[in-house]
């Protein structure tokens, strides 16, 4: 190995590769100098990371085989697991998560989709109807879903959604207080508030086909719906996987919804979704270490979608 | 230092800067946690100092640990306001477990276990005697109680509460029922529940919680005035799939959809109910005698307006009513002279007849009640019972007579059930159901609340 003399040239060692040149080396220090804003910038966000996402992973799952009893804290194996999988409420809230994740692919999935083609078709007021479609975006989602809660979802007669029902002659509804409305009235108030920034990304996809696709296809006759079969959905397809991957993992940490709009558990437990159950015991249970266990047991189902996702896209390219 | 290089430096602190900002975010304790004597005084922190909005409340807390400091001029009591922390079991658990809590941190009575799990708490025992805090012999023994395992105080009560009927006397006057005169049973409480809501404008007769854990609470307080209780006397199994559990959700059920005078809103929890209190919109609900204080402080209502009775019963006065309170807890690691320290505040502010959280002269004039009849904190007939009782009596600005249905008819407490809030959120489903459901099946309620109680029994242990 070649070693740097006090002048800065490499002493010759017979039989060992020749050093790099000064130059290379110095160009690299420069590149490492150039680098090192960037780097010093790195580290806050790896920081923030590492302790606020890495760190409490880590700690979930260990924590996840332990009790901590008076201040000790021991080892116990599956038993918070255990537990945790006979909570009287643990299958109850894994129906409900699916469910709701279910008609959030159903409708929460396909309508920005369907808004952003509209929008798209537009010709006037696009700019004002896309700050229409974004403006619920902007609003906390904690207001948003108060606005529902009290206005919306009223179950008297006095309820926006009651009301309209009503001038239409059509049945009321209890909303958040039926156990067969809970679900379908969360995913409507969910849609309603994330929408916008689903519909801009699909706007984004759906502005880079071009023209000459629809062209070709309205010259070979092919109506509005053969064109978004056989055109729009084939060259949105990465984004429409990414998205529904996306939508699943969102879903399925279901959270405020129930906590605000059901009050959480809802009536008879229609509400209760696993990310509420892990806050049920956390929090008013003083059961952290079983809130860990179901935690990690979320981990692994969302990990499992995320793996399949992957599988699945790496097949198609 | 050249104009790049230089740019550079200021960048990379900038940067710096930055990530230790993010880091100081990350970090939950405070450089200055006031844990040690400062300038030979001894420091301590303590929590639930009132909110910016409650600005009487502030004043007087700021008021006394002014006096306070006057009077022990080597204590510092440094108050710290943790928002809704207070009353926020989430708040508070995260608090506890995440290590921040204050020196001296507030908790419910029945959050020892919990407390004692976190090994966040000090044993105070050798510590606690009447020259730390000098009413200490006349503090009721049953809030005492509360606060010790194993013969070890780990924390001291500073307020105590059971519950009654708490009922709107403009509505009752409305409604032309007797004000003086409340309910006593839940028969007469329907029947008082039905002519109240036939006022119409969205008034509900009686109102009552289904949510949050707040129906179980509830329920629990309901099967208690009837006789029943919650587990068995072993604490191992369920013990209200019985005819009283049965009767107390039929009774909602019937005045929600037979009577239609428990309102159309249901899933109510703490403040949605109070809210509508505030409002006028509740004839009676079953709460403690400051849920007229919250109801005046934090929802927009009237004094005048609310009166108690005791806790209905089957055919007469309840069995037992539920009971609770609050106090505070020693965090693990503090010195001798903090932990009196914190205990010589505790006594000023919240054991003393004529000061702190009994200072009725100071109350009288602004919008907090003297008069009610709780925090009953000392036992009957001590000197500080008969102190208390003699200055609230002079200086009450709520109308005492409204409330002696309730003080003049003590009814026997009882306390909550082990793993409460666990078993509560259980029932919040029963009681859900029958208020939103008209075809709800009570029989198949009480049994599968009573197989998931026993799973929580046989499996969970670890709540308070």
């Amino acid at each position: 190995m070649a070693t740097i003399t006090a002048h800065g040239k490499p002493a010759e060692v017979s039989g060992s590769r020749p050093r790099p040149p000064a130059r290379r080396q110095s160009r690299r220090k420069r590149q490492l100098q150039n680098n090192l804003t960037g780097y010093a910038f790195l580290i806050g966000a790896v920081a923030c990371f590492a302790i606020f996402s890495w760190y409490p992973m880590v700690r979930g799952v260990v924590m996840s085989f332990q009790r901590t009893r008076r201040g000790e804290t021991t080892w116990v194996g599956w038993d918070n697991y255990e537990r945790i999988i006979n909570d009287p409420s643990f299958w109850t809230a894994w129906k409900n998560t699916f469910y709701f994740t279910a008609l959030a692919l159903i409708l929460g999935y396909a309508v920005p989709f369907f808004v952003a083609i509209l929008l798209n078709e537009f010709r006037h007021a696009k700019g004002y109807l896309r700050i229409l479609v974004y403006l619920p975006v902007m609003l906390p989602p904690a207001s948003a879903l108060f606005l529902f809660k009290y206005y919306a979802y009223d179950p008297s007669d006095a309820g926006l959604f009651n009301a309209i029902l009503k001038f239409f002659h059509l049945p009321t509804s209890e909303w958040m207080q039926s156990t067969t409305m809970t679900m379908p009235a969360m995913v409507i108030a969910s849609t309603w508030m994330n929408m916008g920034a689903a519909v801009l990304i699909y706007l984004a996809a759906l502005q880079n086909i071009p023209g000459e696709l629809y062209e070709a296809a309205e010259i070979d006759g092919a109506g509005i719906w053969r064109r978004i079969w056989n055109v729009t959905i084939p060259q949105t397809k990465l984004i429409l996987s990414l998205m529904a991957m996306l939508q699943i993992v969102a879903t399925m940490q279901l959270f405020i919804e129930p906590l605000i709009l059901a009050n959480g558990a809802g009536t008879q437990d229609s509400a209760t979704s696993v990310a509420y159950l892990i806050y049920q015991h956390g929090f008013f249970q003083n059961d952290l270490n079983g809130a860990a266990a179901l935690g990690v047991i979320m981990l692994i189902v969302l990990a499992g979608f995320s793996f399949v996702y992957v599988r699945l896209t790496s097949q198609q390219d | 230092m050249s104009a790049p290089l230089y740019r550079k430096v200021v960048a990379v602190a900038a940067a710096a800067g930055l990530a230790g900002l993010s880091l100081a975010a990350c970090s939950t304790k405070s450089d200055d946690d006031g844990s040690s004597s400062s300038g030979g005084k001894v420091s301590i922190t303590v929590d639930c100092q009132p909110v910016a909005s409650q600005k009487e409340l502030l004043a007087n807390w700021n008021a006394d640990v002014d006096a306070f400091e006057k009077e022990n001029p080597n204590i510092e009591i440094k108050s710290v306001s943790v928002g809704t922390q207070c009353n926020n079991p989430p708040d508070f658990t995260a608090r506890l477990q995440g290590g921040t809590t204050t020196d001296v941190f507030y908790g419910y009575m029945t959050d020892l276990q919990q407390v004692l799990d976190s090994g966040q708490v000090m044993d105070i025992t050798e510590y606690v005697n009447t020259s730390t805090v000098p009413t200490w012999d006349s503090v009721d023994a049953g809030a005492k109680a509360a606060f010790t395992d194993g013969g070890k105080i780990y924390g001291i009560p500073t307020k105590n509460y059971s519950m009654g009927l708490v009922y709107n006397k403009n509505l009752f006057q409305q409604a032309g029922l007797d004000v003086k005169n409340p309910p006593k049973t839940w028969a007469e409480v329907r029947e008082a529940a039905k002519k109240i809501s036939a006022l119409g404008n969205g008034i509900a007769g009686y109102s009552e919680y289904s949510a949050g854990n707040t129906g179980g609470w509830h329920f629990t307080a309901e099967i208690y005035s009837l006789g029943g209780q919650m587990v068995t006397e072993d604490g191992k199994k369920a013990d209200f799939n019985n005819a009283q559990g049965k009767q107390v959700l039929q009774t909602l059920k019937d005045m929600r959809f037979t009577d239609n005078s428990v309102g159309e809103k249901q899933l109510l929890q703490w403040p949605d109910l109070l809210t509508n209190a505030g409002a006028g919109k509740v004839g009676m609900f079953i709460g403690a005698p400051d849920a007229t204080t919250a109801i005046v402080t934090q929802f927009q209502g009237k004094y005048q307006d609310w009166a108690m009775g005791p806790m209905p019963g089957q055919d007469g006065p309840a069995k037992a009513t539920l009971g609770g309170g609050e106090g505070y807890f020693f965090k693990k690691g503090l010195s001798k002279e903090q932990v009196e320290a914190g205990l010589k505040w505790l006594a000023y502010q919240k054991l003393t007849p004529g000061k702190g959280q009994f200072d009725y002269v100071r109350a009288k004039p602004q919008n907090n009640p003297v008069g009610l009849p709780q925090p009953q904190l000392f036992t009957v007939g001590s000197a500080a019972y008969n102190q208390e009782l003699e200055q609230r009596k002079a200086n009450a600005n709520v109308t005492v007579e409204d409330f002696a249905a309730f003080e003049n008819n003590p009814v026997p407490v009882k306390v909550e059930p082990p793993n409460a809030q666990a078993v509560y959120a259980v029932l919040d489903a029963a009681m859900s159901a029958v208020l939103t459901d008209s075809k709800a099946n009570i029989d198949q309620l009480l049994k599968t609340a009573e197989e998931k109680v026993n799973q929580v029994l046989a499996t969970g242990g670890t709540g308070s």
